[in-house]
């Protein structure tokens, strides 16, 4: 099936939770909402189940206007943050529950409960309540069961966020594969960047319950049209600076400059931000176009493959994030390298003038 | 698309309205009828204006009884709602004794009105009540038959007996949502016993209090089995209050017009307490969500 | 600040434990050095909650002794401990103002108000939460909160220890990075003796000089970041330490050669005679390269994974899977392809468990 949103909006009181919204969603897809909190994901995969009746705009289904229409009368699965099954029913009860409710046979109930159960790997838990089970056994229980539901609309509302680390790894790469199958539309509502990288698909980017970009993953992430949405998806956040585009060069504070090449070569002289993701903030030169800038070492934190320093530049507080360990003292001078072949350069109101070139350095 | 929705909506309104209408509606209109006529007979009726709100609002027997009626619920507040507190907080957080509490708890609020008065009556018999008797050896002259003060005694006895329990379980839902983490920082912050009550139990509280107070204050505003079993409102008028008062007219002297001009000025009252309390626990909802 | 001695702790939530199976925590030792700040690391159920919860005297552990500074402070109730705590869950005082939360814990010790006012501006200060002094705390933000929450530790100038259980859980990424990273500063400048729980290993291995890694109620690994991720001794280290974790595939080793399959990968360490033992070969998917050499191992690239700032190949060597972690720029267009190990990062498992072996001289032979 397909789901379009035609400028729907919902106000509650005095409140707007969702600003004339519109997105259209393919038969089969699996699409990323992403956003900080209260930035209306949850608002958003209400209307769209039917939860919530938009207060304007339309939502349509198949080409069906379907808006106003309860969740009742839709074919639609959701799943929530919280481990949400039925405490007293035993798992392959409550897997099956949404089949019993639509009254078929008990048969195909079985034969169905048993496909989820073994793609989730639930097989030795049929007979366990919910209350006995782990975080994530319980969550793949939820799962099951939209799954077995076999709706054309599926909305997971951040299922895994409280998981362990590792078992969000284990299931976040499940997902996809599971819904996929079945020809659903799958909307995945997440507020970590790195969960819509690994997930892949579509994202649509929230802010203050506007959506600030929707397309295919990866090249949101590449060429995000404001800067609202390069830094809600960006993790670690990104880097910035103010600058101007004067002699074909940009010219930082302090009397840094460098030089614009490339796509910035043909940016009109004005003043531009500039944001660049901290894995492109080098701690050692790596060629010659790239510019010294001298930093103060807030912090740097060490994963053990990887460092994050913490630095003071210009003004402005940056991270850099490289391979290896790089260990400094809190307050050390040291040089940081810019690259400006990484920059996406916007506007001062935030508007994307130039994106980098997705082949890397030039 | 839209409209056809809405309509078939109020359509399905409708049984509800008519229901609402049947229970409550007709019934006060009539009440306003009576209100402003002077009735003799079937045909012999004359419209008498505010002249029975007017006489209402000057008898100093039915001030009298609205006093005695603001005393008898503030008193029943200031009581129950910190012996509530009180028991919420010694009962047990866990275990089998758990359930033990909450049915013993439970069961005053099972009986009936009229037979709380009863067991309370006998309760406090000189001859063979416990408590009359206890109190008889023990040299104490008890009889809320003769003495106002100790019909008052009795009455808040079985008031607080009756309905403590439900601000005490109100209450106890209330402590039980305080999640550990919050006594946990308390305890490390070093925070005395009475500063945990003051600062996390009590806040954390607010809501459900709220409505303890709400449902205690318009219960006992409207009290009316209890007096009416032990003295009819006696010794003299001293447990006379706005209902047992609203019957005695209505019903004892059948003056049906003054009876109404007063029962709406009762249900006016009630009104603007419900309006009050209304609006008091919209905001307290609103800062629990904040 | 102290140090915090662990002597033989062991506990279980059963009455009469018996069999090892009935401790949630399995005996351990283990120093807490002064001033330094410690990360445990486990899934949930792993125990990693009990020993904190040992620490704090919220729970009295069924063996052993806990000592603050060589003191006995086993049986010494939480509040006498002197140590502070933050919580999953933001834990404030609704009615006050932050102010009167940050002084709160001086108040109930009877620090005078002059004092608790200099001290009180001191931390807000360094919290940055100056301008928020005079609010309602229960209007804030989940990130202000938790600051408020470490706040009430920090004003008091004689805490033992600072305890972290899970603290970032409701805070957004963007913020995430920020109080991390204010945390670890603080510490920086303050030395302070901290404990932190978590399932997260970003949080564990930024935060901590020394990371403990629990599993089942037991402890793993205790070492540095660059130790956990470079020689773990458990192939449970191996997986939960990294993202993605390490492969483990099942090999067979004759001296300094692991054989996968039909693969042959020199080792630069000779490995003595593991006997029956479940012989596996950890590599982490940082440190195994594609190229063109014709000596490296033939392998089909199943799917090519962008995450942003990095890609991730899923390849198949034989019947395994192997993940491979490539730059942001990496271009890998052919199905075919030859990748090769870093003999330096190889590390050979028996049973679980790392084997030490003998850095290989000059040539060794097979």
């Amino acid at each position: 099936m397909t789901l379009e949103l035609r400028n729907v909006s919902k106000i509650v009181g005095q409140e707007t939770h969702i600003n004339s919204v519109s997105i259209a969603l393919d038969d089969g897809s699996l699409n990323v909402l992403l956003g900080p909190t209260l930035a209306g994901k949850t608002s958003l995969m209400r209307l769209m189940a039917g939860l919530d009746a938009p207060t304007s705009g339309t939502v349509i289904e198949n080409g069906h206007d379907v808006t106003g229409l309860p969740v009742q009368k839709r074919n639609v699965a959701m799943v929530y943050q919280q481990f949400i099954n039925y405490p007293n029913l035993t798992v392959y009860e409550n897997i099956a529950s949404p089949l019993k409710v639509m009254g078929r046979p008990k048969e195909e109930i079985k034969q169905k409960v048993g496909e989820a159960v073994e793609l989730l790997k639930l097989g030795d838990m049929l007979d366990r309540t919910p209350l006995e089970l782990s975080g994530g056994q319980q969550q793949r229980t939820a799962l099951a069961r939209a799954l077995v539901k076999g709706s054309d609309l599926v909305l997971l509302d951040e299922p895994l966020a409280n998981l362990d680390y590792k078992l969000r790894e284990e299931l976040r790469d499940e997902l996809p594969k599971l819904f996929g199958a079945s020809g659903a539309i799958l909307i995945y509502a997440t507020t970590e960047p790195m969960e819509a990288l690994l997930l892949g698909g579509n994202t649509a980017t929230l802010h203050e319950g506007c959506i600030t970009q929707f397309g295919p993953t990866v090249e949101v992430f590449r060429k995000p049209n404001s800067l609202i949405t390069a830094q809600t998806f960006s993790d670690p956040p990104m880097n910035l600076v103010e600058m101007e585009k004067k002699n074909n060069a940009f010219q930082l504070r302090g009397d840094l400059s460098l030089p614009a090449q490339g796509r910035h070569a043909a940016l009109a002289d004005a003043r531009y931000i500039a944001a660049f993701r901290p894995n492109h903030l080098l701690l050692q030169r790596s060629n010659e176009n790239q510019l010294a800038a001298p930093a103060k070492v807030v912090v740097s934190e060490i994963t053990g493959s990887e460092s994050f320093v913490h630095v003071d530049v210009l003004g402005k507080r940056w991270v850099a994030l490289a391979h290896g360990i790089h260990e400094y003292d809190a307050g050390q001078a040291i040089d940081v390298y810019l690259d400006a072949a990484h920059f996406f350069v916007f506007t001062p109101q935030g508007d994307l003038a130039v994106a980098p070139d997705p082949a890397g350095a030039g | 698309m839209e409209k056809p929705i809405n309509q078939r909506a109020w359509l399905m309104v409708l049984p509800v309205l008519l229901l609402v209408a049947f229970s409550a509606i007709i019934p006060l209109m009539t009440v306003v009828n009576y209100s402003v006529q002077d009735i003799f007979g079937p045909n012999e009726r004359y419209f008498v204006g505010t002249e029975w709100f007017q006489e209402v609002l000057h008898n100093h027997r039915i001030r009298a009884a609205l006093w005695r009626q603001f005393l008898f619920s503030g008193l029943v507040l200031l009581i129950e709602l910190p012996l509530g507190v009180l028991i919420a907080l010694a009962m047990p957080k866990k275990g089998w004794t758990v359930s033990v509490c909450l049915v013993i708890l439970a069961l005053p609020l099972l009986i009936p009105w009229n037979v709380i008065g009863t067991i309370w009556i006998i309760f406090t018999r000189p001859d063979i009540g416990l408590m009359g008797h206890t109190l008889q050896e023990l040299g104490l002259r008890f009889d809320h038959t003769a003495s106002p003060l100790d019909a008052w005694i009795t009455l808040m006895l079985m008031e607080v007996w009756h309905w403590t329990p439900l601000v005490a379980l109100l209450a106890y839902a209330g402590l039980k949502a305080i999640p550990d983490a919050y006594y946990q920082a308390a305890r490390i912050d070093g925070a005395s016993r009475l500063a945990v009550f003051r600062y996390i139990q009590l806040p954390k509280m607010r809501g459900v209090l709220t409505i303890a107070i709400l449902l205690r204050f318009m219960d006992s505003f409207l009290i009316y089995a209890e007096p009416f079993v032990l003295t009819g409102g006696g010794p003299g008028n001293s447990t006379t209050f706005l209902s047992i008062y609203l019957v005695k007219i209505a019903v004892g002297q059948f003056d049906l017009g003054p009876a109404a001009a007063f029962s709406i000025i009762y249900f006016l009252i009630i009104l603007l307490f419900s309006w009050i309390f209304y609006q008091v626990l919209q905001n307290v909802g609103r800062g629990e969500q904040a | 600040m102290a140090r915090i001695d662990l002597e033989g702790i062991a506990h279980s939530y059963l009455e009469n434990p018996s069999t090892a199976h009935d401790y949630a925590l399995k005996e351990l030792n283990h120093t807490w050095d002064d001033g330094g700040a410690y990360a445990l690391l486990g899934p949930s159920g792993c125990g990693k909650t009990t020993l904190l919860n040992i620490i704090s005297g919220l729970i009295t552990p069924t063996r052993g002794r806990v000592l603050f500074d060589g003191e006995d402070v086993t049986e010494l109730a939480t509040e006498r401990r002197n140590i502070a705590q933050v919580f999953q869950f933001p834990v404030i005082y609704d009615t006050m103002t932050v102010f009167e939360n940050l002084a709160f814990p001086l108040k109930n010790r009877g620090v005078g108000a002059g004092d608790i006012d200099t001290r009180v501006r001191e931390i807000a200060a360094m919290l940055e939460l100056e301008d928020a002094l005079g609010r309602r705390a229960r209007g804030l933000t989940a990130d202000a909160k938790q600051k408020i929450s470490l706040g009430r530790g920090l004003v008091r100038a004689d805490v033992n220890a600072i305890l972290f259980d899970e603290p970032l859980t409701v805070i957004d990424p963007h913020l995430k990075w920020q109080l991390r990273s204010q945390l670890k500063q603080l510490h920086r400048q303050f030395d302070f003796t901290m404990v932190y729980v978590t399932h997260d290993q970003t949080e564990a291995l930024t935060f901590a000089d020394k990371v403990v890694v629990m599993f089942e109620g037991e402890v793993v690994q205790i070492g540095t970041p660059e130790e956990l991720f470079e020689r773990p001794v458990h192939t449970f280290v191996g997986y939960f330490i990294g993202s993605p974790g390490m492969n483990v595939l099942p090999c067979q080793v004759k001296g300094n050669r692991a054989i996968i399959e039909t693969h042959e990968v020199v080792l630069n360490r000779t490995y003595p005679d593991l006997g029956q033992a479940r012989i596996e070969f950890g590599a982490r998917p940082e440190f195994i390269a594609f190229c063109d050499d014709e000596f490296g191992h033939p392998v089909v690239v199943n799917r090519i994974e962008d995450v942003g700032r990095q890609k991730i190949a899923r390849v198949a060597l034989g019947a395994e899977e192997l993940k491979i972690v490539l730059a942001e720029d990496a271009d890998i267009s052919d199905e075919n392809a030859r990748i090769v190990f870093d003999p330096d990062r190889v590390n050979i498992y028996a049973d679980g468990y790392l084997v030490e072996g003998e850095p290989t001289s000059a040539l060794g032979g097979a």
